[in-house]
């Protein structure tokens, strides 16, 4: 970004609930089954139905609301947004307008300058839209489309914050500590590639150290965190590049083109709906008592920041690696049950961040769906601890590991990777690579440490590795001295 | 009397006493919905193999010496905006010609529970919209006492086949006055119990926030047996509401001595037919006559009623019929060449004139800059007519009122000019804006053609609209007049 300008970024995430069944109608809200199977007349929008309120998603609501710092209103009530859609059956989606369920809440995030408070303006309950599968490049222009309903009537939770962010880093960091907070919270999966978490943008520059807001563009389409970062970094240039070229910026909604890395409009604030917006007269007002958000409040989780802390209270961990492992419960879970098992904890910290995350990467696994539990990672570290395997070797047990989902011990015996540590069965192959290599022994005999370090090397490579190589050394000096 | 002129508890007592059986019962029925039909044209879809089955499995009922619920073995007939399970739902619009639905309203659920044999599903302003039945996709329905008029809406056809005897009952649905004043038109009683009252799951909404469904009877009892088989709340349903429903044949005890009704004078403004007012004026004498204390009352915002009810209802019907936009159901019109272009040329066949008014007003009343000075004051509005009532209501029990400002008028007279359409409403709108019970009866004739006594309570005061109404009737014979239809057997 030029030196000159700042960035103003306020995010509007919708998340889709964790509950079993619908807003308003019983039907399942599990992901991925055959399309229109989990439908019936009220979700469908038929003539004649009239939606009822599931209370696990006030339940779910009042957990985020209160996790996020917000005021909990004690009424609220439902609207009607009314713009139509093919893939919303009624033509309009029920949300909820001047009313909402929390209000004035905030999210910590870490930046580059330390900690940063982001306020949440709003929070509120919606019901989410059916799913359009096109023939054709769009529904318009198109040969046909289809829709499946089953996502129709889903909850969702519309999170609105302030402009607060400044950069496409700090957005980035305030979506995933909101994707913290409702994982550990059990509110979302916050999912981006199934879609249970949806990210908008509004953004604005200004001269960096001003106060007034200059015209904001929405950025549309984001499917992933780096994503977001992507479009808003683009964003931001073309609107400098504008103000910079003596142009303007037009209040519009864009789309971001992941495949060409730019942003394209979509429609301008002349095309913008008129929602026309009552209240929905299917729903009575919802009245949340005290008592109510008090019992949520005293069930909520640890959430990441306690975690955090807690982390490096107990275990020492710095607040980089506290922070890298609270940054998913899935993850900091399985490192509170690696260290109830074995209380190194920084050596778990060490394998959770490194290898195992790496892993976990590249299978596109979330740290619950790893094929090695817990107790076999520390099955693992201890095995290096006791010298049975190297800790080099180690990293290959635990890749073979998450390919074949076998046990450390198993793979260790079946590869024969064991670590050889018996100074007999070492002895005849460090003479024979001493006899190889007449030229290095001399200059390790000349005072040159470099020379050992060679010929432990040769060793390990005569032996596939599994030597343990502190034993190669101190055995190589005995041998040459 | 003929079997098919015959009121509900009547007919109940002849099944008990087993001098006709629900086969026989409904099978008079058919043939006198035969014999009539073509004049009156009440029903939209008729259900005879339904009918005869259900009947024939009341008759087994009896046959095993079961006791008989009070509406078992009863020949009814339904608005056709309740929905009916694999029966033509239609709403007299021809963007649901074909829609069959896939689920039960509850209101018909609770009554085949009750042991109802359904003859079929009667005839309406599309949508509900209307005060005349003029507004039909299918054609009008007329008024049995004079082929040439109106039998009111939008539950004309329901009102109609309850007058012309092709019904034992039937239910309606009122959002403006649309049981009451075609029940006041046609000479039969009519009730709009309390919103949430009756569960609203599967009628068809036209205005979510003033709809409530009931029964068109021939007499009072009756109208007391079918409220007590549909009230009562639904989880369906979040705006039913949690009370007990009382045995409403309790308070059938002819008795309304000491009881204060008020008479609000706005319900009589000049230029209102001067016989229904001589009749209504008449009424209130011999209610007092009854031991009733009866005083003129003031209900000074009624004037306002109407036009917040022309903004509040179409605004919510306008979001309500979003939904029919030929995409998953219903009429498509083809030969459309985009999304946009389909919505557009759906909604344009499918809809009448009058829906396609109502839609408009209410997409202008909730616009962005008009919210405020149409839809928001009518909401305003509502609640000083609310306030109204309740303020008369700390004083008295009921309010006596005429059901509507005319008898039935002519088909056609009124088509052209939506404005005299709506005052036909005038007296029946104020009710649904402040959500209270209220029942029409005959209270006496105007150029041969009934007219109706309107009858007002408090909320969830049902037995003593009922109990008043009763009373009156009782001491009356309106309701044992008949039209003549001119068809052959006819007495």
């Amino acid at each position: 970004m030029s030196g000159d300008y700042e960035a103003v970024i306020g995010l509007e995430v919708h998340v889709e609930l964790k509950t079993k069944s619908k807003v308003f109608c019983p039907c399942s809200t599990e992901f991925g089954a055959p399309p229109n199977t989990h439908v019936c007349p009220v979700c469908l929008g038929l003539p004649g139905v009239l939606p009822v309120l599931n209370k696990q998603v006030v339940e779910l609501a009042l957990r985020a609301a209160l996790a996020l710092n917000c005021r909990v209103a004690a009424f609220c009530k439902f609207d009607r947004k009314n713009y139509y859609y093919p893939d919303l059956p009624k033509n309009y989606q029920i949300s909820q307008y001047d009313l909402p369920l929390a209000l004035d809440g905030y999210l910590e995030i870490d930046t580059e300058y330390g900690s940063k408070r982001v306020g949440i303006i709003r929070i509120h309950m919606e019901e989410d839209a059916g799913k359009l599968i096109h023939e054709g490049e769009a529904l318009n222009p198109g040969k046909y489309s289809l829709v499946d309903y089953n996502r129709t009537g889903v909850p969702l939770l519309e999170i609105v914050s302030q402009p607060d962010m400044t950069s496409p880093e700090e957005a980035r960091a305030y979506l995933e500590k909101l994707k913290a907070v409702l994982q550990y919270t059990d509110v979302s999966d916050c999912r981006m590639e199934e879609g249970s978490l949806r990210c908008d943008a509004n953004v604005s520059v200004r001269p960096a150290g001003s106060t007034e807001l200059w015209t904001k563009t929405e950025v549309k389409n984001m499917n992933s965190f780096r994503s977001v970062q992507r479009a808003l970094a683009y964003e931001i240039e073309r609107q400098i590049g504008l103000y910079e070229g003596g142009e303007q910026v037009v209040q519009e909604t864009m789309a971001w083109d992941e495949a060409h890395g730019v942003t394209v409009p979509m429609r301008s604030k002349e095309e913008a709906h008129d929602y026309r917006y009552f209240p929905e007269p299917d729903l009575v007002p919802l009245r949340i008592e005290a008592e109510w958000i008090g019992r949520v409040k005293e069930h909520l989780p640890e959430l990441p920041d306690a975690r955090k802390h807690r982390l490096m209270q107990d275990y020492g961990l710095s607040a980089y690696d506290a922070g890298v492992i609270t940054a998913s419960r899935d993850l900091a879970d399985y490192f509170d049950a690696c260290v109830a098992a074995y209380p190194q904890a920084k050596t778990v910290a060490n394998w959770l961040m490194g290898d195992f995350s790496r892993l976990l990467n590249s299978y596109n696994l979330e740290p619950r769906q790893a094929p090695v539990s817990p107790a076999e990672l520390v099955e693992l570290m201890v095995m290096i601890d006791r010298g049975k395997i190297s800790g080099k070797m180690g990293k290959t047990v635990l890749e073979e590991m998450f390919a074949t989902g076998k046990k450390a011990k198993d793979v260790v015996a079946e590869k024969g990777l064991a670590q050889i540590s018996d100074a007999e069965s070492l002895r005849p192959i460090i003479q024979e690579v001493i006899a190889a290599n007449p030229g290095p022994v001399e200059d390790f005999r000349q005072g040159k440490e470099k020379a050992l370090g060679f010929l432990v090397g040769q060793v390990m490579r005569a032996t596939r590795g599994q030597a343990n190589p502190a034993l190669v050394n101190e055995l190589l000096k005995e041998s040459m001295n | 009397m003929e079997l098919y002129n015959l009121p509900v508890h009547e007919l109940h007592r002849l099944l008990v006493e087993r001098q006709v059986s629900a086969g026989e019962l409904t099978a008079t029925f058919l043939e006198r919905i035969a014999a009539v039909e073509p004049a009156v044209k009440a029903y939209l879809t008729l259900t005879r193999e339904q009918a005869l089955a259900g009947a024939g499995a009341v008759d087994d009922t009896t046959g095993r010496g079961e006791i008989l619920a009070p509406l078992a073995g009863i020949p009814a007939a339904l608005k056709d905006n309740l929905c009916t399970r694999g029966t033509r739902t239609t709403c007299a619009s021809r963007i649901l010609e074909h829609y069959l639905p896939p689920y039960t309203a509850t209101v018909v659920e609770r009554l085949e529970q009750a042991g109802m044999v359904s003859l079929g599903k009667t005839n309406m302003d599309e949508f509900a919209m209307g005060s005349s039945t003029e507004n039909s996709g299918f054609g009008p329905t007329r008024n049995p006492w004079d082929p040439e008029r109106v039998p009111g809406g939008s539950s004309g056809g329901s009102a109609a086949a309850v007058a012309a005897g092709e019904a034992a009952y039937a239910l309606g649905s009122d959002t403006g006055g649309s049981i009451r004043q075609p029940a006041a038109f046609c000479g039969v009683v009519g009730l709009k119990p309390t919103y949430g009252l009756v569960s609203r799951y599967g009628l068809v909404a036209f205005a979510s926030s003033l709809d409530q469904i009931g029964p068109l009877t021939r007499e009072v009892r009756d109208c007391a047996l079918v409220l007590q088989a549909i009230a009562g709340h639904d989880l369906r349903d979040s705006t039913s509401a949690h009370v007990a429903v009382p045995d409403y044949t309790a308070a059938l005890t002819g008795e309304i001595k000491g009881m204060r009704l008020g008479v609000p004078r706005e319900y009589f403004p000049a230029g209102m037919d001067p016989e229904v007012k001589t009749a209504v004026r008449r009424a209130v004498d011999k209610l007092e006559e009854l031991g009733a204390i009866l005083e003129e009352v003031s209900l000074p915002h009624t004037e306002y009623a109407l036009p917040a009810y022309y903004l509040v209802a179409p605004a919510e019907a306008s979001s309500n019929l979003a939904r029919y936009d030929g995409v998953a159901y219903g009429h498509r019109a083809g030969g459309a060449d985009n999304i946009i272009d389909m919505y557009c040329r759906t909604r344009q066949e499918g809809f009448g004139p009058e829906v396609k008014r109502r839609i408009m007003l209410g997409t202008y009343a909730l616009s962005a800059g008009y919210h405020d000075a149409y839809y928001l004051k009518a909401l305003k509005v509502r609640t000083l007519i609310r306030r109204d009532f309740e303020q008369v209501f700390a004083a008295y029990d009921a309010l006596v009122t005429p059901t509507t400002p005319t008898v039935a008028f002519k088909l056609g007279e009124k088509v052209g000019d939506p404005l005299a359409m709506y005052l036909s409403d005038l007296f029946t709108i104020p009710v649904n804006m402040a959500g209270l019970p209220a029942l029409s009866l005959p209270c006496g004739f105007s150029q041969g053609l009934p007219v109706g006594l309107q009858v007002i309570g408090r909320p969830f005061a049902e037995a003593t609209v009922l109990q008043i109404a009763y009373a009156f009737e009782q001491a009356t014979d309106y309701h044992l007049a008949r039209p003549d239809l001119g068809v052959r057997g006819e007495k």
